[in-house]
């Protein structure tokens, strides 16, 4: 173990920590745009940097190893000021446009500018001009407001491994972009949207999402997904019983927060208008809206109505553990064994 | 899943036959490719150049329908090479001889005369896995879809116990389940023969407990199967269906013997969240609640049992599917008197050994617990059979390759074979209604091979019919070189060329699944 003073506090960590992680260990914040634990790192954003003594310049603290003996200060003049210069800089070109921004109350960058008190640029110069690309149903890519924090590149290449995205061009210039720029549709990208979920800025917007709600106006509901077999944790947001977006669960041990396009963009099915509501009895050919009381009864006396032998069911592997065993119990005790359900299919 | 979905990462070798794992299990591949990039060995077997056999360090690309040759193949080579893991066989096995002796004629260039693979690649493969630490095999319905389904699984077993890859951390048998909660359904004996935990309906010892627990008379004889219940129909000895939440009439094989079926039945009442191809048949449609607009559990494909909860409302008068089985069974004359999800678990785990120790309180304070997990204090487990099988000793099985009931002929010259894409799910009753998801894929588009085109003049984008000898579907191509030529790749997604109108219900004998994944079919180009 090490041990190091961060703002005159003692902590010990493991030799291969960083300044950022002993500052966590701490419960001591440090902001950052290019962190990602599951992800490399790369120290682009320059936002978490720190004051470490008898080292001259300030170090960005996510990728900085401890030593032993260590003095950090994350929070003292010259950080301060190297961060709000940092944020100054990143609004010569962003677009102010939070009163209609989906990000507003979940975004990073507006965040930080809060804490540091940065409202505007002092740096007037040119500013990116894209146009937005809106071509697939799933999310929407505004490059005006992206910060170049590479997280959506490197999620892209090292957790889904598709690498459709990287960054183009140098300086000013520097784009996420396809290869040849061209549309996602076209490119290796499968949708999963996990570029979208670990972007800390307003750059990529879910389109279910649009105008359903803020961040802080919206409920939680961690849950699993509804698809394949890998049960992977989803978090629901909700407001006023609609499912306004939907994210992996990071806490999931199955998925860690990974996610695919069915679980992330396919959970609106819920509220389609086909959704069946009331129960149907077929009558002359046609079918013809019933009560429950109605419909159970006609159903509890045909059921009763055979032998056990002459009764089959079909139970379902989309239902729950609780729904799957009362179909066969109620099966069973009305004598038949003839139970099964697509695990073949 | 023997092993868990956090070993994949760790493993020396995976590998992955009849999976096409990106697309059917999208999390689960970016896993396998993390381990590749790790430095992990991957695998990929499989009759399509399939997104994964692109990050492969070795693609074996078989011809449909032979997966037991090239298993016995690879066993051949380690057994030949000295690769078996001798300890394991002599410790945890039993009747190596016999398997031994049935893999002798599987040489790599006899392998390669029925796979198609060349002998080298089956050679370097059979290294691959049996030279890693610890090796572990995926697999889905490219295995099992097959009337040599059971044969195809148990080579697979024969294969990780030669090489003592199983009971152990990162190595393993890995079948990956296709449903949220297939493992679940099975779990709880939505099954002919089981009841709950796999407790077989024909040993006395069940059949008292459960008929003391629930206070009823119990069938003693096994059911019949999906497929046999459906020729049960047919020949009049079915007489009502209850369906909940399955749509075998897009989802079954041989669909035109099916649809048949649900419409002799005397009476089918089904319970959905949409009217599905099956409900529109019904005489009786019962509205139920979906995933999100109810509590319960799912079991995922690692064994893992997970709360799901409840986050908006059923739209209109739709009930939870444990609301309406309730008030049926009343209306039966049953006496349920479940309070909610929470006591039906109760029950589930007090009639049930491997879900004995798990209860609401835990899954919500530690995220999920994997069965077997007898008791309160069992943290769950990881990978199955440590240090024995569930049977004592593995048993080796020998296994001969047996061709597909169908192949092609002169009629009918090519090979279909189906399965999933990543943008849509099984019978599309979800996903179809998906606004994005359904925009984006709005159509079926059949491979083809780029040899085929040229032979039967048809072009990409084109409108043709396929015809097999239980029916035909229109559809437009898709000229692409992840299939081979001689096979022509599709899905059942889409009600409007449903594919299970052409697939076969020859089934395997023992696991009696739908030979999905060989038919023999022809093309012709029509007007659109």
């Amino acid at each position: 173990m090490v041990s190091l003073t961060i703002n005159g506090q003692k902590v010990e960590v493991e030799p291969e920590a960083t300044i950022l992680q002993a500052a966590e260990k701490l419960g001591i914040f440090i902001p950052t745009f290019c962190y990602d634990p599951q992800l490399t790192l790369v120290g682009a954003c320059r936002m978490c940097v720190v004051e470490v003594e008898g080292m001259r310049a300030l170090v960005a603290s996510c990728c900085t190893p401890v030593r032993d003996g260590m003095v950090v200060h994350t929070d003292t003049e010259r950080v301060r000021m190297a961060r709000e210069v940092n944020l100054n800089l990143l609004l010569a070109n962003h677009p102010l446009d939070c009163l209609t921004c989906e990000k507003n109350g979940d975004c990073r960058l507006q965040d930080y500018c809060y804490l540091y008190g940065v409202s505007e640029s002092d740096y007037k110069g040119d500013r990116k001009d894209y146009e937005l690309e809106d071509t697939n149903p799933f999310f929407i890519r505004d490059m005006n407001k992206c910060i170049l924090c590479g997280l959506c590149v490197r999620t892209c290449q090292e957790v889904n491994g598709a690498a459709a995205i990287e960054i183009m061009n140098r300086g000013f210039d520097s784009k996420v972009a396809t290869a040849f720029n061209d549309p996602l549709e076209t490119s290796p990208c499968v949708f999963c949207g996990m570029c979208v979920d670990v972007c800390p800025v307003g750059a990529l917007t879910p389109k279910q999402s649009i105008g359903k709600g803020r961040s802080y106006e919206l409920d939680t509901v961690k849950t699993v997904c509804p698809y394949c077999g890998t049960g992977c944790g989803l978090e629901l947001y909700i407001k006023n019983n609609e499912i306004v977006r939907v994210k992996g669960d990071p806490s999931s041990p199955v998925n860690r927060g990974q996610v695919c396009v069915k679980g992330h963009f396919g959970t609106d099915f819920l509220k389609n208008p086909e959704r069946l509501k009331v129960p149907l009895i077929k009558k002359n050919g046609e079918f013809v809206e019933s009560s429950w009381d109605e419909a159970l009864g006609l159903v509890a006396e045909k059921l009763k109505g055979v032998k056990g032998t002459e009764l089959a069911g079909l139970s379902s592997a989309r239902a729950t553990n609780e729904e799957n065993y009362l179909f066969q119990k109620l099966l069973r005790s009305l004598g038949t064994n003839n139970i099964d359900h697509c695990a073949r299919l | 899943m023997t092993n868990s979905i956090g070993e994949i990462e760790e493993a020396g070798t995976l590998l992955v036959i009849g999976s096409n794992t990106t697309e059917t299990h999208p999390v689960i591949g970016y896993r396998m490719k993390m381990a590749q990039r790790k430095g992990a060995s991957l695998i990929v077997v499989d009759p399509r150049r399939i997104d994964l056999a692109e990050h492969a360090d070795l693609f074996l690309q078989l011809r449909p329908g032979t997966n037991e040759a090239l298993l016995n193949g690879l066993i051949h080579v380690i057994i030949e090479e000295g690769l078996v893991d001798e300890e394991f066989v002599r410790e945890r096995t039993e009747g190596y001889a016999e398997m031994e002796a049935a893999v002798k004629k599987y040489t790599p260039e006899y392998v390669e005369g029925i796979t198609g693979v060349a002998a080298d690649d089956i050679r370097q493969a059979a290294r691959l896995y049996a030279q890693a630490e610890n090796a572990a095999i995926f697999y889905t319905m490219g295995i099992t879809q097959h009337s040599s389904g059971t044969n195809n699984v148990l080579a697979i077993a024969n294969l990780a116990m030669v090489t003592g890859n199983v009971g152990k951390r990162s190595a393993g048998v890995n079948p990956l389940r296709g449903q949220n909660n297939v493992q679940g359904a099975c779990d709880m004996g939505a099954l002919p023969n089981v009841f709950t935990g796999y407790q077989p309906v024909d040993n006395r010892d069940a059949q008292s407990k459960f008929k003391k627990d629930w206070g009823v008379k119990l069938p003693t004889v096994p059911g019949l199967t999906v497929t046999e219940i459906i020729d049960g129909i047919l020949d009049g000895k079915i007489k009502v269906l209850y369906v909940m939440g399955e749509n075998p009439a897009l989802s079954d094989a041989n669909l035109n013997h099916v649809l048949e079926a649900l419409d002799k039945v005397d009476f089918l009442v089904v319970q959905d969240i949409f009217l599905t191809e099956t409900a529109a048949r019904a005489d009786v449609v019962l509205p139920a609640a979906a995933f999100a607009e109810k509590k319960g559990t799912f079991t995922n494909t690692e064994r893992r049992v997970q709360l799901v909860r409840q986050a908006v409302n059923p739209p209109g008068d739709a009930w939870a599917d444990w609301v309406i089985l309730q008030e049926l069974a009343s209306r039966i004359g049953l006496k349920w008197n479940y309070r909610g999800p929470e006591e039906i678990f109760r029950e589930i785990a007090r009639l049930t050994p491997s879900y004995a120790g798990i209860s609401y309180e835990r899954l919500e304070k530690e995220g999920g617990l994997q069965w077997p997990c007898p008791d309160a204090g069992h943290p769950g487990t990881p990978y199955l059979h440590a240090n024995q099988f569930s049977r004592g000793k593995g048993r080796f099985t020998p296994v001969e390759y047996q061709p597909p009931a169908e192949e092609p002929d002169e009629e009918y010259p090519l090979l279909l074979t189906t399965g999933r894409s990543l943008f849509h799910y099984h019978t599309g009753t979800m996903t179809r209604r998906s606004g994005a998801i359904d925009s984006f894929k709005p159509e079926e588009l059949a491979q083809i091979s780029r040899e085929d085109a040229q032979k039967f003049g048809i072009g990409d984008g084109d409108l043709v019919k396929v015809t097999s000898r239980r029916g035909d579907v229109k559809v437009r191509v898709q000229v692409t070189e992840i299939v081979p030529p001689g096979v022509v790749f599709m899905t059942f997604h889409f009600h409007e060329a449903a594919v299970n109108r052409l697939t076969s219900n020859k089934v395997d004998p023992i696991a009696k699944i739908p030979e999905y994944k060989v038919c023999a079919v022809k093309l012709e180009k029509v007007a659109p």
